[in-house]
């Protein structure tokens, strides 16, 4: 198991630890994320990138930044999981592409991008992937409705009469 | 031996006229669902290959922030529905651990064999259409008529056939009775020799290993670098399966074998299914025979489940508790936390990222799709291959459009 005060020699940004059920979690400054992860992966032998997701924030209570993106990390020699999240804020969340660490996290990036709108820097292939690549909203994110803006008033309207 | 990746841009200039774009699908027979490969060939050789999903994208995630956990079962039902139940299954594992609720030893076993159940319904499946797209009809008969034994298995528990949304928090919606275990065990002796029958059909038929093995390479780096899981990533000798790693359900008391190949090739991810489906008859064999007695449900009292029909019907009591758990403002609490929690599905790690606000509805219903991180490591596997190869590779990797694109 990684300990914190170790893993925190080796990283200079403030961690902080946290724990629910069974998943552990480090909580990280968005701009300390990427060190961290390549930390992680390089020195901690957490090999497999389980997931990356995100929540709007915007209607959770008690929270005060917009988005968490949650990182999963997995070591599959010793089968340690453990939770790396990240807090972003509007109008520019960005985070630095972890594709460089994890060739897996290139999907998982670009679903995040299409879904919630984060940008990921460094990125080989940044484009829309389940959204149509025209779609300008971001479908996930709590301010788009279940549905409407951007899809109904695109389409016609006929009437009874004109029928 | 694998075939070394080609880079597109590393072709010779004077090669390059005869580069050429094929369009794969949306709606081609062998991609099994809607998805969109554009390929760029020479020859017949495939220089790259450029996956275009989305096709089937009808935002379950969405979905699954205005359904309360009981209600999106319906909605996770249809993601992979290969495997319909296994999806329920891992849905509710993750609403369960929110809850920090532990199900009842009848339950848990039941469960387990539903899960095992759909492993085999969806092995089944990949090994059947893989050989189907390489040109072997027969398989593809003989499996599906066993498959057909597990829907009517499925719809004896449940009364559903494919989307059963038999599960419900803390426990499933019917138990269970004795017709259903006979059933289950007519079953269990019946698949081997369906099982044999695939096997001499397939393993050493010499146009299936030549159109398989040395296909589609998957190195173990490789597969842990992409996040492959399940048989895609067992078969590249990844030794990881949640049932042995982090049991759940009750597989810690079942005795069965990981099963792992050094291969990495479609071979090997055939090998892997053929031999996980007698594993999993060695699961079922035992589990079957160990189902303990006593409710399938938890308590009653949490109001989390519904109290049984009878005492609805007959005492006031009952009827209250009814509307306990029914009525939007009343329910049970939630906590205001965050959990990731994961089921070894027939496809791979099928997670799912959970957010409570206190609601009985999930803030945030993320799913790990197997299908889509398997997908994603496509071209990957596909660069340098022919392009009759384009359909032994997608079918070894057991994509599901509807779990890919949610």
């Amino acid at each position: 198991m990684v300990e914190l005060s170790v893993l925190q020699t080796r990283v200079a940004s403030v961690l902080k630890e946290s724990q629910f059920r069974d998943n552990r979690r480090i909580d990280v400054s968005s701009g300390d994320v990427f060190g961290l992860l390549g930390v992680l992966k390089q020195e901690f032998g957490f090999d497999m990138l389980i997931d990356i997701t995100a929540v709007d924030c915007l209607e959770y209570p008690g929270a005060v930044d917009r988005f968490m993106v949650v990182y999963q990390l997995l070591n599959t020699e010793s089968g340690e999981r453990l939770t790396v999240r990240t807090w972003l804020n509007l109008p520019d969340p960005t985070l630095p592409s972890a594709c460089s660490l994890w060739r897996g996290a290139n999907w998982l990036e670009r679903e995040v991008y299409d879904m919630f709108g984060i940008g990921f820097t460094d990125h080989p292939d940044l484009r829309r992937i389940l959204m149509p690549e025209e779609f300008v909203e971001y479908p996930l994110r709590k301010d788009y409705p279940l549905k409407g803006r951007g899809e109904r008033h695109n389409f016609p309207v006929i009437t009874r009469s004109e029928s | 031996m694998p075939l070394s990746p080609v880079d597109p841009d590393a072709v010779d200039s004077s090669e390059r006229e005869y580069v050429w774009t094929l369009n794969f699908g949306p709606q081609h027979p062998a991609t099994h669902t809607t998805l969109r490969l554009v390929l760029t060939l020479d020859g017949e050789r495939v220089l790259n290959a450029v996956p275009h999903i989305g096709y089937l994208h009808s935002g379950f995630e969405k979905l699954g922030e205005h359904l309360d956990f009981n209600q999106y079962v319906t909605i996770v039902d249809r993601m992979n529905y290969v495997s319909p139940l296994a999806n329920e299954i891992a849905w509710h594992h993750a609403v369960e651990k929110l809850l920090n609720i532990e199900l009842t030893p009848r339950c848990r076993y039941l469960r387990t064999i539903l899960a095992e159940l759909m492993r085999l319904h969806d092995h089944l499946l990949n090994v059947g259409t893989t050989a189907l797209d390489l040109g072997g009809f027969t398989a593809f008969l003989y499996a599906f008529q066993q498959r057909e034994k597990i829907y009517d298995i499925v719809e004896t528990a449940s009364g559903q056939r494919f989307h059963t949304s038999y599960t419900r928090v803390g426990g499933v919606l019917f138990d269970v009775n004795n017709e259903w275990v006979d059933k289950v065990r007519t079953f269990i002796q019946d698949l081997p020799r369906t099982h044999a029958e695939i096997h001499r059909l397939l393993t050493k038929n010499r146009i299936f290993v030549e159109r398989t093995k040395g296909i589609g390479y998957l190195s173990r780096e490789d597969a842990i670098n992409f996040s492959a899981t399940g048989p895609v990533a067992r078969a590249s000798g990844v030794a990881r399966d949640l049932r042995k790693d982090e049991p759940y359900l009750a597989y810690a008391d079942l005795d069965f074998d990981m099963v792992c190949s050094r291969g990495g090739d479609c071979y090997a991810r055939y090998l892997v299914r053929m031999q996980e489906i007698l594993e999993s008859l060695k699961i079922l064999k035992q589990a079957v025979e160990n189902i303990p007695a006593g409710p399938v449900n938890i308590d009653v009292v949490s109001d989390i489940v519904l109290p049984a029909k009878p005492a609805v019907y007959r005492s006031i009591e009952g009827l209250i508790q009814h509307f306990e758990v029914l009525m939007p403002n009343r329910g049970y609490d939630v906590p205001l936390e965050q959990v990731y929690a994961a089921t070894e599905s027939p496809n791979g790690e099928l997670g799912f990222y959970l957010a409570g606000n206190g609601e009985t509805r999930a803030y945030r219903a993320r799913t790990r799709p197997p299908s889509y991180i398997h997908f994603g490591m496509f071209p990957h596997m596909i660069r340098g291959h022919q392009l009759g190869d384009v359909v032994a590779v997608l079918g070894s990797i057991n994509i599901i459009a509807a779990e890919l694109d949610r």
